[in-house]
């Protein structure tokens, strides 16, 4: 047909038309058949978790894995949640939990507090030490915790903080300063500095300036600090184990010790449930807010 | 009493010294425009002068005492800054009172002090928005709302109509002014706008790589430029020049370039240039004062004609040398068409090839 005699269409729909339709190729293909297979890969043990707590034992051992429970049963979930042996003492992992919740809870707060004076002094009160003092600090994000497990157990002891609750609060704060700082910092120096110099000549003083003005600017970061703190010390191991005491250990260690005990059967549907219920919390925070979550990674590592 | 008295001042940054031994006196009541090209300290100085940048050496005095190590707070300055760095998270209302709250003035004088400044820069209605939802304009006027309500001695201003577009500019700058004189406190202005420099001042400073290059009204700044690069920074279109020699006879004062010889005005020069020796020399004459007309001295071609609604900018190709001459009347000039003028000796400008300074 002759362009010329076509009868043109509104402009405003040439767009649409002309844009390329979605072509099935090999690559897209294969695009999708990787995802899938990683989806596959990452859902398949859930499922089974899922699966077999919900089982009695009977159905357990007849070994189908990937079955659908026959006889639903949330009994597993009792025992886990209050009646299993954490070790000696059987009265559940939901003492860990609870000993997880004074654990975080402090730990979340004092280091986005903490993180975020330093990020905030790092970026407006520039002393002539401040790009020195930043680089001894994120030295600090680079060096493996284990190197300092053991002088940290000295100091602690020392301070008569070992195997106590305050003790690995003062762990977490000091293995996440780098990362609170690095995180303020970067979001703050993101600010213009005007609006800063605009409130020296209000006469604001450091604290006020933070409090009143600096804080309340902050809320997305403090969300992405939080949700950082929030999965990193419920997931810890190591540093509860060692440091926070007997009386104090964290639902990771606690579920470490229900899955190891090995008194007679092991139940694996109360070790499933056991397991989900650790793995609530951090979950929870990923399904809530992705959205921050990938901001805050992005936040950390674009700006140096 | 509320001047401002910079005396050697030095602001190093490191080993690189941005402004080197400044002083500058700023009268009481003044609206004193700092004005030069970006990069050339003048920004640094109204910061020193604010507090928020230390200085290396010299003394700044605001109203007679000597404030050089004192808070920004305790100057007795409002500042305005070019990006209004309005506090984000407070209303219009908490924005002004924010440094009244801080130094702890009574709640109701805190009320009536915002709202005669809301009612100065018409924002009673806005006093309880966010800056977020304020338009440009609204948010600098909120700006210096938040600068008035300080009752400061001096206000500073950096950049302020910058970020603005045209024609707000052009408003927000009529309303400067008539604030100034209204209020006949001293400002500081920092701009490199020439227009808005031309339009505020008072007293214009023109500033090159930390240095004063020349002080003066805004008129004499422009007509009696001290050196080459305050003539070519101040007009637009630029000040036209052309290089030659210059020498005196007597009473005559002849300017020669490969292709004319002037005969220039002794009148135009200081007299301690008036000497006998042969000089290179620059000359500079501003477009205005490059004459169209049939009876003209000199000829050329047009290259460009460029029509600005209420003038023409008229770009002259005279034998290799690019002119630009501003067109007022109705006359007709068309382009690649010979054309004769002449320039109006009176309103010259002569420098000095090496040392660049007025003749």
């Amino acid at each position: 047909m002759n362009p010329l005699t076509t009868p043109t269409l509104p402009r405003a729909q040439r767009p649409t038309r002309r844009r390329p339709a979605r072509r099935i190729t090999a690559a897209r293909i294969g695009i999708y058949a990787f995802l899938f297979i990683a989806a596959l890969f990452f859902l398949a043990p859930l499922y089974v978790m899922v699966v077999t707590s919900l089982k009695p034992m009977d159905e357990i051992r007849q070994g189908l894995l990937f079955g659908l429970p026959q006889d639903i049963t949330f009994e597993p979930w009792r025992v886990a949640w209050s009646e299993v042996c954490t070790g000696v003492s059987c009265e559940g992992i939901r003492t860990g939990f609870w000993n997880s919740v004074a654990i975080v809870v402090p730990s979340v707060i004092f280091p986005i507090l903490i993180g975020a004076v330093n990020g905030y002094a790092l970026s407006f009160w520039r002393s002539r030490s401040a790009d020195w003092l930043f680089a001894m600090l994120l030295l600090g994000a680079f060096i493996p915790a284990q190197v300092m497990i053991y002088p940290l157990v000295k100091v602690l002891a020392a301070a008569h903080l070992f195997s106590s609750l305050p003790g690995i609060v003062v762990i977490h704060i000091i293995f996440s300063m780098p990362v609170m700082t690095l995180l303020f910092r970067n979001y703050y120096a993101s600010l213009p500095q005007e609006l800063f110099k605009a409130a020296r000549v209000d006469g604001g003083g450091f604290w006020r300036i933070f409090f009143q003005l600096m804080l309340p600017m902050s809320t997305p970061i403090i969300i992405v600090g939080a949700i950082m703190q929030v999965t990193g010390v419920w997931n810890d191991y190591i540093l509860g184990l060692v440091f926070a005491g007997r009386e104090n250990l964290p639902m990771t260690v606690q579920l470490n010790n229900v899955i190891n005990t090995t008194t007679g059967e092991r139940l694996y549907n109360v070790n499933m449930a056991a397991t989900i219920i650790t793995s609530m919390v951090p979950l929870l925070v990923y399904f809530v807010s992705g959205r921050w979550f990938v901001r805050g990674i992005a936040a950390g590592a674009v700006k140096g | 009493m509320s001047g401002v008295n910079v005396k050697n001042l030095c602001i190093r940054f490191g080993s690189n010294a941005v402004i080197e031994n400044l002083n500058l006196e700023v009268r009481s009541g003044e609206f004193l425009v700092l004005l030069g090209p970006s990069g050339c300290g003048k920004s640094t100085l109204l910061h020193s002068i604010a507090g928020l940048i230390d200085v290396s050496d010299g003394i700044i005095e605001i109203a007679g005492n000597d404030v050089t190590f004192a808070e920004p707070s305790e100057r007795g300055i409002g500042m305005v800054f070019q990006s209004y760095a309005l506090y984000p998270t407070m209303t219009v209302e908490r924005n002004m009172s924010f440094g009244l709250r801080v130094n702890g003035t009574p709640k109701a004088e805190i009320e009536q002090r915002v709202h005669r400044a809301a009612k100065m820069l018409q924002l009673d209605s806005l006093l309880q928005r966010k800056p977020s939802q304020l338009s440009g304009g609204q948010r600098q006027r909120v700006a210096i709302g938040r600068a008035l309500v300080r009752d400061a001695d001096v206000f500073l201003l950096d950049e302020p109509l910058s970020n603005l577009d045209a024609k707000l500019r052009t408003e927000l700058r009529r309303e400067l002014k008539l604030l100034h004189k209204s209020l006949g406190s001293t400002m500081i202005y920092v701009t490199h706008d020439q227009v808005e420099a031309m339009t505020l001042a008072t007293r214009v400073v023109v500033m090159r790589s930390g240095k004063i290059q020349q002080i003066g009204a805004p008129v004499e700044v422009y007509e009696q430029p001290e050196n080459l690069f305050v003539a070519g920074f101040l007009g637009a279109p630029g000040m036209n020049f052309m290089k030659g020699t210059v020498s005196v006879a007597g009473a005559a004062v002849r300017f020669v370039s490969s292709h004319a010889d002037i005969a220039l005005l002794a009148s135009t020069f200081k007299s301690e240039s008036l000497t006998n020796e042969k000089r290179e020399a620059v000359l500079g004459v501003r477009p205005e004062d490059v004459r169209i007309h049939g009876a003209g001295e000199w000829s050329g071609t047009v290259q460009l004609v460029e029509p600005m609604g209420n003038h023409r900018v008229v770009w002259i190709d005279w034998s290799g040398v690019t002119l630009s001459a501003v067109l007022h009347d109705e006359q007709d000039v068309w382009v690649d068409s010979a054309i004769r003028f002449s320039f109006d000796l009176r309103r010259i400008s002569c420098f000095d090839q090496a040392t660049e300074q007025r003749l």
